[in-house]
């Protein structure tokens, strides 16, 4: 009997069977998902990127809860038509502090990754109330009662703490400032410390109702996606 | 028990066994067909000389790059440049040339060129307000651009300049500003509604004619500034036309009464930093050929 035909053993033992296989799905798994861990370009360094303001936390926890990403993807792919579209390729340190990511797998509706600053405060009111009233052949349900929804954001330091423990660099100082932040951001009362710890947030009354609400959590999140990055300044590594 | 399970069953010619039993039945040991086989070790020569040409080995710093130099970056750079460059001539075109003397007759190919390119732009980044069709929506305050009731004019230069620097946008000191004042208790109510009656007169509404000739003094004295005394509108500040049936929040009483108290007016952004010149020229002729170009 040749080496080859050694397979008889493997196959009428059973644990022996396990045992090996065991040892080939590590092998693939060391060999594909390890590297990710330790290779330095797997998330390169990109000018701009910071974690989630507490307010835009809080709307990124509404679109989570609302099952945006079923049919939203925030993903644009390197493919021309996408880039055209869309803007910049996504990057993955643009996800970095996604806990757990949006990438999604389905586009029902146009992909999200760069929709800040792409329409208006207002737009995003209109079209959530009533996204047939601005897009008449959108599928999209309303989310009317977000405008409904008051929000305290006593609570937001705590889901901070979270994302923090998982890795997330929030500091001392956020963790501390996280419900006057939520607060200040969507009422904007002109305290410049939101934007200090968060460069780049926007501040301001996104709903136009002076009460913070999941609509304006909501809002101040998309009007954020995508604009951390200035791609105007971004030179790719082509060897990804 | 039948015959298949009798060993000594076996046909002369019949293949070797593997040597099992179970049961009393044995197994043939048929080899596997030769074409299966052979495409067997083809997928691993095949797999074997993949990860050579492409990126695939992980290593301490970085993978392995392939000896094609294979990257999707640098795959989807070279494609946009590749169209970028098949366009360069006509964008360049598009950009020097005086937009008023594209048309179909005199430069066909520049003028099909900005059509398409134009409603793509416009599709992509204009049509979530103005509708796919640009209609705009009525009443919510996203204007029609199919018609020839144009807010801050509808020639092709305005248009494009409108594009360029959007309305109200803070961040283009070039964009088009006007704001209309909320005369909530700049004017009292009976004043208020004075004034709407005169508006809904002037516009060929149902309006009680001696509340609407009391509005008479209240709209010389505080509209007609910018609405002009007949209320015929003024593009260089913005101010719609209020004498035809195009409103852009309504033009119902209560409309009306609304706009007066509060006040309303959209914002648009302006679209040169987001977009190239050719771009906005294109959009601009894209709009103007939409039925109400100037």
């Amino acid at each position: 009997m040749g080496v080859l035909d050694q397979h008889k053993k493997i196959e009428t033992n059973a644990t022996l069977l396990l045992a090996l296989s065991f040892v080939v799905v590590t092998v693939g798994g060391i060999v594909e998902i390890a590297p990710l861990f330790y290779l330095e370009n797997t998330i390169e360094d990109v000018e701009g990127m910071r974690p989630y303001s507490p307010l835009e936390l809080a709307g990124r926890e509404i679109y989570v809860r609302e099952g945006c990403y079923v049919c939203h993807s925030q993903m644009i792919r390197p493919m021309r038509d996408e880039v055209e579209r869309y803007g910049h390729y996504s990057l993955a340190a643009e996800s970095q502090y996604d806990h757990p990511f949006q990438w999604g797998s389905k586009r029902t509706g146009p992909d999200l990754a760069r929709v800040g600053g792409r329409y208006s405060d207002e737009w995003h009111y209109d079209h959530l109330l009533d996204p047939q009233a601005v897009v008449p052949e959108s599928i999209m349900p309303s989310y009317a009662f977000l405008a409904d929804r008051e929000l305290t954001g006593e609570r937001i330091g705590d889901l901070m703490g979270t994302h923090a423990f998982v890795g997330v660099p929030y500091t001392e100082e956020m963790l501390e400032m996280a419900s006057a932040d939520f607060i200040e951001q969507a009422t904007d009362f002109g305290d410049p410390g939101v934007v200090d710890r968060y460069p780049g947030a926007q501040q301001r009354d996104f709903d136009g109702n002076p009460a913070v609400t999941e609509m304006d959590a909501l809002i101040a999140y998309l009007q954020m996606l995508g604009t951390l990055v200035d791609f105007s300044t971004f030179t790719p590594d082509e060897s990804r | 028990m039948t015959d298949q399970n009798n060993p000594s069953n076996l046909q002369p010619d019949d293949p070797d066994t593997t040597g099992h039993t179970w049961d009393g039945i044995q197994e043939f040991n048929n080899p596997l067909p030769r074409w299966w086989l052979w495409c067997f070790y083809l997928t691993i020569i095949w797999g074997v000389a993949y990860t050579v040409l492409y990126p695939a080995w992980p290593g301490i710093s970085g993978a392995t790059a392939g000896i094609l130099g294979y990257s999707t970056r640098a795959e989807v750079s070279e494609e946009i440049e590749r169209f970028d460059a098949l366009n360069a001539d006509l964008r360049t075109q598009l950009t020097e040339v005086e937009l008023a003397s594209v048309n179909r007759e005199d430069s066909p190919e520049l003028y099909n060129f900005a059509l398409q390119a134009g409603s793509a732009t416009f599709a992509n980044w204009c049509s979530q307000c103005h509708g796919a069709g640009a209609a705009g929506v009525q009443a919510a305050g996203y204007p029609n651009l199919l018609d020839d009731d144009w807010l801050w004019g509808g020639t092709l230069e305005e248009i494009q300049a409108t594009i360029a620097h959007g309305i109200r946008n803070e961040e283009d000191p070039d964009t088009r500003w006007s704001e209309m004042t909320a005369f909530e208790g700049i004017l009292s109510d009976e004043e208020i509604s004075h004034v709407v009656n005169h508006v809904l007169s002037i516009s060929g509404q149902e309006a009680d004619a001696t509340l609407a000739s009391a509005g008479d003094g209240v709209f010389l004295d505080n509209c007609a500034a910018c609405h002009g005394d007949a209320g015929m509108g003024d593009r260089f500040l913005g101010a719609p036309n209020l004498t035809d049936a195009i409103w852009l929040y309504g033009g119902s009483a209560e409309a009306i009464e609304e706009t007066v108290r509060h006040s309303r007016f959209g914002v648009m952004p302006g679209w040169s930093g987001r977009l190239s010149e050719a771009e906005v020229n294109a959009t601009a002729l894209y709009v103007h050929s939409l039925g109400g170009g100037e």
